[in-house]
């Protein structure tokens, strides 16, 4: 990491004013801005989804919702946490934070940035919209496998040019994101002395950038089986629908770490920053986060055990996908090495982080047990893998960003949050989260199958308990929402560098970081 | 990286993105209804394009404007640079997939249908296959039309760099026919395609065969059109007098792209009609 000397001007044309200031923004902390409020909508859109997932699961039998409209809740559920919430949200600290952290005044493109952020728009509008056209939103599990995708009605058109349109903003910006860190660097800010942030979003944009063509593929042959009669995915033409699944989980497995990798790069700024040392072992964490990227794309049929693979296959996808967990533990050991003996301090975001370096390495060791393939051909859609990517996805990315939210707020509004606050909001998302994850374990191991609105009778109990911490997770997230909302409209002034540990130049700027930042290069030593 | 850079290049305002959004909606709800017999998702559909069209003419006509007006510092070119390879790449990637698919299909699906011979008795694994349920009607071999192909696609690339070539050394002639031979080559590969897709004796309905022969040389054909456009603009500009020897990104980025078509091409060559 390095230390800085910046100078930065302030100077000609100041704020657009109005609703043009968003709408043709070529700013790029106005869109990443844009990009977090988005994220956070849709979170909690797709949040009272899986509010009503629990309350139908609270208690055996049909409760509230049909089984057609239940299959509807989870696959929108995961449609739009992935799409809508986590990746917009990460997007939308890459916008603010990447173009800071290198010294550069804006991201390389500033209208494609504009362009990426309201392609969203339309996307969400098909995907959301699709609840009210006849036959209802699509209802085949997030994955959209044929046969089921084949059969699905008007909604699943939507969905599938919803994807299309979410591709094109993705690839877009990535290649922005990309030709920003390689091209807008500050003098003397040399690759291995880049935040560690900007470093895993750098690997994220090439994940994104290999992975999402792929999927606009997949999502290509799907329309033209629906309706020009291909038949990639019919064996009566030659085709296999465990095709669909090949190519979908090529773009899946790099996805996961799409959604995580930006996660790593914010615990590995949060973490130095109130363990008061700079990150342990930069130039290993740099590999690691390499070497998962580059493993990310040979694994992918570890999604696939059960579909009749060569027992060749098969271990050769266990075994690549033990193989992942070796830079991923390189991570972890560098987040507690970089604790260790520092004089730490536990505001909220590092409450975050160190709660997900715990729960994600949960996650990531029940991944560890689905690899094992004769584990995983038992436990293949059952809550133990709800569970499992649960881990990973909420205690590891969600939580990572809602660290990070608590990290950068000052620097964002200006003023600090209410730090009790943010304790509770803490607190109650934590203990609500393993409340709600952790049976699912046992009722996963025990057999219950997911995606399905009934269950035997056996399961009452770890599903009531389930529940419960879900209403908590859920009514917990609208105080995170008025944490945010308080912060900004007020608060104590957060000073340049908000955080005594806070190194990087974000934190030589002003708080809040003015609308034009770095318009001449600072220096980099 | 960005000492020789006093002052970065930031763009003003601009609508375009939204109007991108706008089009995209059009034509992806257009389709949807369109694919479902739902009025009047054509009209909604063709709408999308115009928009699209008005769009991309009003945009890049702006960033042609910034351009000849000098705001562009060596930094934006670089920018446009690694933006264009990486683009390009992403598109490799969506050809990747469909290769992809054809290689399990010619190596994996078709084999394991014939060797469950529960369901399809009688059925033989072989290359080109429409699948047990599909009547194959016919193939596409290699040395006829495609050939010829390939050797037009082949010299449009030449011509391409002798183009090129002739801009570098300031040899506006040179650089006009060299681009309108590249043109007139890709409209006479499309014209022999749209020809051999005419005579073919099988559909893209014909099992996987026609499936994976449709797909992919559709979209190659398509990428094809998209460049041929590209060029055909880029002409344009030549002949009013754009670009200079050292100032002519925009006719590297589209000869990069056609490129890239000529490589696809040779793989669809190879691995479509041939092997």
């Amino acid at each position: 990491m390095s230390t800085t000397t910046a100078t930065h001007h302030d100077e000609h044309h100041g704020h657009p004013t109005g609703i043009m200031r968003w709408v043709a923004s070529t700013n790029h902390k106005d869109i990443g801005t844009m990009y977090l409020w988005f994220s956070f909508t849709m979170f909690l859109f797709a949040g009272a989804m899986a509010m009503g997932i629990r309350a139908e699961l609270f208690q055996p039998g049909l409760q509230f919702v049909d089984p057609h409209t239940f299959n509807q809740l989870t696959t929108l559920h995961g449609l739009i946490m992935i799409f809508g919430a986590i990746m917009p949200a990460f997007v939308g600290f890459a916008n603010w934070q990447v173009p800071m952290m290198i010294g550069a005044p804006d991201m390389a493109f500033p209208r494609l940035n504009n362009m990426s952020f309201w392609l969203l728009i339309p996307a969400a509008i098909l995907l959301i919209s699709s609840i009210f056209v006849p036959g209802g939103a699509v209802a085949g599990g997030w994955t959209m496998y044929p046969p089921l995708a084949i059969q699905g009605g008007l909604s699943m058109d939507m969905s599938i040019l919803a994807l299309h349109i979410l591709g094109i903003s993705s690839i877009v910006g990535s290649i922005n994101i990309i030709t920003t860190i390689f091209n807008m660097r500050a003098p003397g800010m040399t690759l291995m002395k880049m935040p560690m942030f900007v470093w895993t979003w750098l690997i994220t944009a090439y994940l994104l950038i290999a992975a999402m063509p792929v999927l606009a593929g997949a999502l290509t042959m799907l329309i033209t089986d629906r309706h020009f009669g291909t038949t990639f995915f019919d064996a009566a033409g030659g085709g296999d629908p465990v095709l669909f699944q090949h190519v979908f989980w090529f773009f899946g497995h790099p996805e996961v770490y799409i959604m995580i990798l930006p996660a790593f790069g914010i615990l590995s700024t949060i973490i130095p920053t109130f363990a008061r040392k700079p990150l342990f072992g930069y130039a290993s964490m740099v590999y690691a986060t390499t070497a998962i990227a580059v493993l990310s794309f040979v694994v992918w049929a570890h999604h696939m055990f059960t579909t009749g693979m060569p027992v060749a296959g098969q271990l050769f996808f266990m075994y690549s996908t033990m193989l992942i967990s070796v830079p991923t533990g390189v991570k972890v050991f560098n987040w507690v090495a970089t604790m260790w003996k520092g004089s730490m301090t536990f505001e909220t975001p590092m409450l975050f982080s160190i709660a997900v370096v715990f729960l994600f390495t949960i996650g990531g060791f029940s991944g560890l047990v689905l690899a094992i393939l004769p584990v995983d051909i038992q436990l293949q859609d059952t809550y133990y893998v709800v569970a499992h990517f649960h881990y990973v996805l909420f205690s590891g990315a969600a939580m990572a960003i809602m660290g990070g939210v608590y990290y950068w707020l000052p620097k964002w509004t200006g003023h600090m949050y209410d730090e009790t606050l943010g304790k509770w909001h803490f607190w109650l998302t934590t203990i609500a989260f393993n409340v709600t994850f952790f049976p699912m374990h046992f009722t996963g191991l025990a057999g219950m199958p997911r995606r399905i609105p009934d269950y035997s009778l056996q399961f009452t109990e770890f599903n009531m308990i389930s529940s419960l911490g879900a209403f908590v997770l859920g009514l917990s997230q609208l105080l995170f929402l008025y944490v945010v909302i308080k912060c900004i409209r007020g608060g104590a002034k957060a000073k340049d560098k908000a955080w005594e540990g806070a190194e990087g130049l974000e934190w030589t700027v002003a708080s809040p970081a003015p609308f034009h930042t770095f318009e001449t290069p600072p220096t980099v030593k | 990286m960005s000492q020789n850079a006093k002052n970065y290049y930031l763009p003003s305002p601009s609508l375009w993105p939204l109007i991108a959004s706008i089009a995209l909606f059009l034509m992806a709800s257009g389709f949807a209804m369109f694919l479902n017999k739902i009025e009047p998702g054509q009209y909604v559909l063709i709408t999308g394009f115009l928009v699209l069209a008005y769009l991309m003419y009003g945009w890049f006509s702006e960033v042609i404007r910034e351009s000849i007006a000098g705001f562009f510092n060596k930094q934006v070119d670089r920018s446009f640079r690694w933006g264009m390879g990486w683009f390009i790449f992403s598109e490799v990637m969506f050809f990747f997939g469909f290769f992809g698919a054809l290689f399990y299909a010619r190596n994996v699906s078709v084999p394991w249908i014939a060797d469950a011979q529960l369901l399809w008795p009688g059925f033989v694994a072989t290359w080109p296959t429409a699948g047990p349920g599909i009547e194959l009607t016919g193939t596409m071999g290699a040395w006829g039309l495609p050939a010829i192909n390939t050797l037009i696609l082949l010299t449009s690339g030449a011509t391409l760099t002798w183009a090129h070539w002739g801009l570098m050394k300031n040899n506006r002639q040179q650089l006009t026919i060299g681009l309108v031979l590249t043109v007139l080559l890709g409209a006479a590969f499309l014209f022999l395609q749209a020809h051999e897709y005419a005579e073919a004796a099988f559909t893209i309905k014909t099992g996987i065969y026609g499936t994976t022969f449709y797909m992919l040389t559709g979209f190659h054909g398509l990428h094809v059109t998209m460049g041929a456009i590209m060029l055909a603009f880029i002409l344009l500009r030549v002949i009013k007098g754009h670009f200079d020897a050292k100032n002519h990104f925009a006719f590297e980025a589209v000869a990069w792209y056609w490129h890239f078509v000529d490589v696809v091409w040779l793989f669809l060559f190879i691995f479509v009609y041939w092997l």
